[in-house]
C-alpha cells in the first residue's frame, strides 16, 4: 500500500468568512450614521448660509470681500444697498495677528515652564489654572476686558505712543485710545494663551527623554537644551497650536464687541480706537436688520465660516503631523 | 532593637555655600527696583513691574556671567523670562476672579434665585427682581443641547475608535475642525434653518440647537480619548467568548469608560453654558420666567449679563456682574465635577 494509491488532493485554504450578524449590521450602520453626522453639520452649515447669502454674493461679487462701505438701500433717497466686509476683515486679521504676537510668547514661555522649570507642587495647581482660563465664558472676559483691562491698557496705549509714536503703527491722529485694536488684541490674547499653552505642553511632554538626557550629559545648560532639543522638535505642534489661537480669535464676538469700536475703515493705528471684526459686526448689525441686510450678514457669516475653517484645517494638519512623529 | 541605617544623602541639593550668590541676588534685585522706582519718575505697579524685570534680568546675567561663563548668562535671561511669562498667566485669571468675587457678592441674595425681572425696572436696586428666568432658560438650553449632541457624540467617537469604519480618519479630521466653528456662525446657521427656512420663531430649543454644534466636538473629542484608553484585551476577551461587536460595545467598552464619558459629556456642558453670541440670535431674550422651551422668547445666564451690560445703568451693571458670579459659579461645579469623575476613572484602573 502505496500513498500514490490515493486519489491527490490539492489542499485548499478554509476560507475564514465572519459574517456580520444582523444586530452588528445595525450596530456598524447607526454608529456610521452618527460618525457622519458631524460631516453632514459642517456641510449643512455651509450650504445653508450660502444659500442665504447668495444674492448678496451675486450682487456684490468680489466687491463684498474688499468694499469698505455698508450701507442699507435707502428707497426714498434712491440710495442702492452696498455690503462689502473688506475694513470688517481686515480689522479681524489685525485683531487676530495681535493677539498671537501678545499671547504666544507668554503661552509658550509658561508651556517650558510647567515642562521643565516648574517644581513638582506647582505643576497640578498651575495646568488647573490653565484649564480654569480656557472654561472662562467669553461674555465674562468681555466685562472684565471692558470695566477692568481697558483703564489699564489705555494707559499702556498712551505710553506706548507717547515713546513709539514715530513708528506709523502706534501714531494717533485723534486722542482717542479707549477701544481699539490693542485692547481687543490684549483681551483676545489672554482667551487664546490657556490654547496654545496646553498643546505646546503636549508636544514638549512627546519629547524623547534620551535626547534631552543626551544635551545634558554633554554639558548643556537648560536654555541650550531647549534650543536644541525641545524646539527642534516640536516646533511644529507649537506652531499649530498659535494657529487654533488664530482661529479661536478670528471668530470671537462677545468679548470684542465690548472692547472694539466698529469702524468701517483700513487703518494701520492699532492704538487708536477704531478697528473691525466680522463676528462683531454680525451681532451690531443684527438687531436692526432687515431681510437683505440680513442675507448680507449670512454671507458674512459664510466668509468667516471659511476663513476659520481653512485655519483650524491648516493648524490641526501640523499638530497631528507633529504629534504622530513620537 | 534599634535599627541601622544609614541617613540618605543628597549630594546633587545645593548647599546653602552654592546659593548664598542667588540669595544676594534676588536681594540686590528687590533693593535696586525699589530704589530705581524711588528716585526716577517711573511710578505705579507698570513701572515698578517692568524696572523688577528689567533689573532681574541685568543681575541674574552678570552673576552667572561672572561665576561661570556666558552661556550661563544666556541660561539666566532664559529663565527670568520664562518665570515672568509664567506669571503673567496667572495674573489675568487673579484679576478676573478677584473683581468677578467684588463686584458680583454684593447683589448675591436667595431673593434673585425665586424671582424674575418681569415686573422690576433696570435701574432699580438688586434687591428687587433677581435672575430665576435666566438660570431656567440656561438649564432648559444646556439640558436639552446635551440630550442631543451626548449621543452623537459618542457616536462619532464609536465610529474613530470602534467601528474604525472608511472615512474614520476623515470624521476625526473634521471634528476637530467642527470645534473650531465660530460661536456666531452657529447662531446663524440656526438662524438660517428654524427662523428664515422653517418660519419658527424664538425660543430656547433654537438657542439649544446651536449650542449643540458648539458641543458635539468636545463631546466626542473627549469621548474617543476615554475609549482609546480601554485595552484592547477588554475588546479581544469579549471577541472570544463570542460576542458580537455591539455586545461588547453595550456590555464592556461603555460600562468601562462610563466615568470617563460622563466627564466628557461635563466638559461640553462647560463649553457651552456660558456662549452668549449664538444665543442672541436665536433664543430672543425674555424678562419673565418662560418655562415652555419650545414656545415664546427665553433668557439664558449669559443672555441676562449681556442684557444689563448692554443697559449700562450703574444697578444694571451690577446685575451684569451678578450674573457673571452666578454663571461663574455653575462652570466652576460642572469644571470641578468633570475633573472629579476624571480622577475616579484615573484611580479605579
Amino acid at each position: 500500500m502505496t500513498t500514490s494509491q490515493l486519489p491527490k488532493v490539492e489542499p485548499k485554504p478554509r476560507e475564514i468568512v465572519s459574517k456580520a450578524r444582523f444586530s452588528d449590521k445595525v450596530f456598524r450602520g447607526v454608529v456610521s450614521a452618527g460618525g457622519l453626522s458631524t460631516l453632514l453639520i459642517l456641510a449643512l452649515i455651509a450650504f445653508f448660509l450660502v444659500f442665504n447669502g447668495f444674492s448678496v454674493f451675486r450682487s456684490e461679487g468680489l466687491q463684498f470681500l474688499t468694499g469698505f462701505e455698508w450701507v442699507d438701500a435707502d428707497l426714498e433717497q434712491g440710495i442702492p444697498a452696498s455690503y462689502g466686509i473688506g475694513a470688517m476683515l481686515y480689522g479681524t486679521l489685525v485683531i487676530g495677528i495681535l493677539a498671537v504676537i501678545f499671547g504666544f510668547p507668554v503661552a509658550v514661555g509658561a508651556a517650558l515652564f510647567l515642562s521643565y522649570y516648574a517644581p513638582e507642587w506647582l505643576k497640578r495647581p498651575m495646568v488647573i489654572v490653565i484649564d480654569v482660563m480656557a472654561a472662562i465664558p467669553s461674555v465674562v472676559f468681555g466685562l472684565w476686558g471692558y470695566f477692568v483691562l481697558m483703564p489699564h491698557a489705555e494707559y499702556w496705549a498712551k505710553l506706548i505712543h507717547k515713546y513709539f509714536g514715530f513708528i506709523p503703527f502706534f501714531d494717533m491722529p485723534a486722542n482717542a485710545f479707549s477701544r481699539s485694536p490693542f485692547i481687543a488684541g490684549l483681551v483676545l490674547a489672554i482667551m487664546i494663551i490657556p490654547i496654545i499653552a496646553s498643546i505646546s505642553r503636549e508636544v514638549f511632554a512627546q519629547t524623547p527623554p534620551d535626547r534631552i538626557q543626551a544635551a545634558y550629559a554633554l554639558g548643556a545648560t537648560k536654555w541650550a537644551m531647549i534650543k536644541a532639543v525641545v524646539f527642534p522638535y516640536g516646533i511644529g505642534g507649537v506652531i499649530g497650536g498659535a494657529m487654533l489661537g488664530l482661529g479661536r480669535a478670528l471668530g470671537e464676538t462677545v468679548a470684542v464687541y465690548t472692547v472694539l469700536n466698529l469702524v468701517y475703515d483700513i487703518r494701520i493705528e492699532v492704538l487708536l480706537s477704531a478697528g473691525g471684526s466680522v463676528a462683531s459686526m454680525i451681532v451690531n448689525k443684527f438687531g436692526e436688520a432687515d431681510a437683505p441686510e440680513l442675507k448680507a450678514l449670512m454671507a458674512a457669516g459664510f466668509v468667516l465660516f471659511v476663513v476659520t475653517l481653512i485655519v483650524n484645517f491648516i493648524a490641526n494638519g501640523i499638530i497631528n503631523k507633529t504629534a504622530r512623529k513620537g | 532593637m534599634t535599627i541601622l541605617a544609614a541617613t540618605p544623602t543628597q549630594p546633587w541639593k545645593p548647599k546653602f555655600a552654592n546659593l548664598w550668590p542667588e540669595f544676594l541676588g534676588v536681594l540686590f534685585t528687590i533693593l535696586a527696583t525699589l530704589s530705581i522706582v524711588a528716585v526716577t519718575p517711573l511710578k505705579g505697579k507698570l513701572g515698578f513691574a517692568l524696572t523688577l524685570i528689567v533689573v532681574a534680568t541685568v543681575t541674574s546675567a552678570v552673576v552667572s556671567g561672572l561665576r561661570k561663563d556666558k552661556r550661563a548668562a544666556t541660561n539666566s535671561v532664559s529663565t527670568v523670562f520664562i518665570y515672568v511669562a509664567a506669571s503673567l498667566v496667572l495674573i489675568p485669571l487673579i484679576s478676573l476672579l478677584y473683581e468677578i468675587l467684588r463686584l458680583g457678592l454684593g447683589g448675591l441674595s436667595w431673593g434673585i434665585f425665586t424671582k424674575d425681572m418681569s415686573e422690576t425696572a433696570s435701574d432699580s436696586p438688586l434687591t428687587e427682581g433677581g435672575l430665576l428666568h435666566a438660570v431656567v432658560g440656561t438649564l432648559y438650553i444646556v439640558l436639552i443641547a446635551t440630550i442631543v449632541s451626548a449621543p452623537i457624540g459618542f457616536l462619532a467617537a464609536l465610529y474613530i475608535v470602534e467601528v474604525k469604519g472608511k472615512f474614520a480618519s476623515i470624521v476625526r479630521f473634521f471634528t476637530q475642525a467642527m470645534s473650531g466653528v465660530p460661536s456666531i456662525v452657529a447662531g446663524l446657521f440656526i438662524y438660517a434653518v428654524w427662523m428664515i427656512g422653517l418660519g419658527n420663531s424664538y425660543n430656547a430649543a433654537a438657542g439649544a440647537g446651536a449650542l449643540t454644534i458648539l458641543m458635539i466636538p468636545t463631546v466626542a473629542r473627549t469621548a474617543e480619548e476615554v475609549l482609546k484608553l480601554i485595552p484592547d484585551d477588554l475588546r479581544e476577551a469579549g471577541l472570544a467568548l463570542g460576542a458580537t461587536q455591539w455586545r461588547t460595545v453595550i456590555s464592556i467598552i461603555l460600562p468601562a469608560a462610563r466615568s470617563g464619558l460622563i466627564t466628557a459629556v461635563i466638559l461640553g456642558v462647560a463649553r457651552v453654558a456660558g456662549e452668549t453670541a449664538p444665543l442672541l440670535l436665536t433664543i430672543g431674550g425674555a424678562d419673565a420666567l418662560n418655562l415652555n422651551p419650545i414656545e415664546g422668547n427665553s433668557s439664558a445666564l449669559p443672555y441676562y449679563v449681556w442684557k444689563n451690560y448692554s443697559l449700562g445703568n450703574p444697578e444694571s451693571i451690577e446685575r451684569a456682574w451678578l450674573g457673571v458670579l452666578v454663571l461663574m459659579i455653575m462652570v466652576s461645579i460642572l469644571f470641578a465635577s468633570a475633573r472629579y469623575f476624571g480622577r475616579v476613572r484615573g484611580q479605579s484602573r
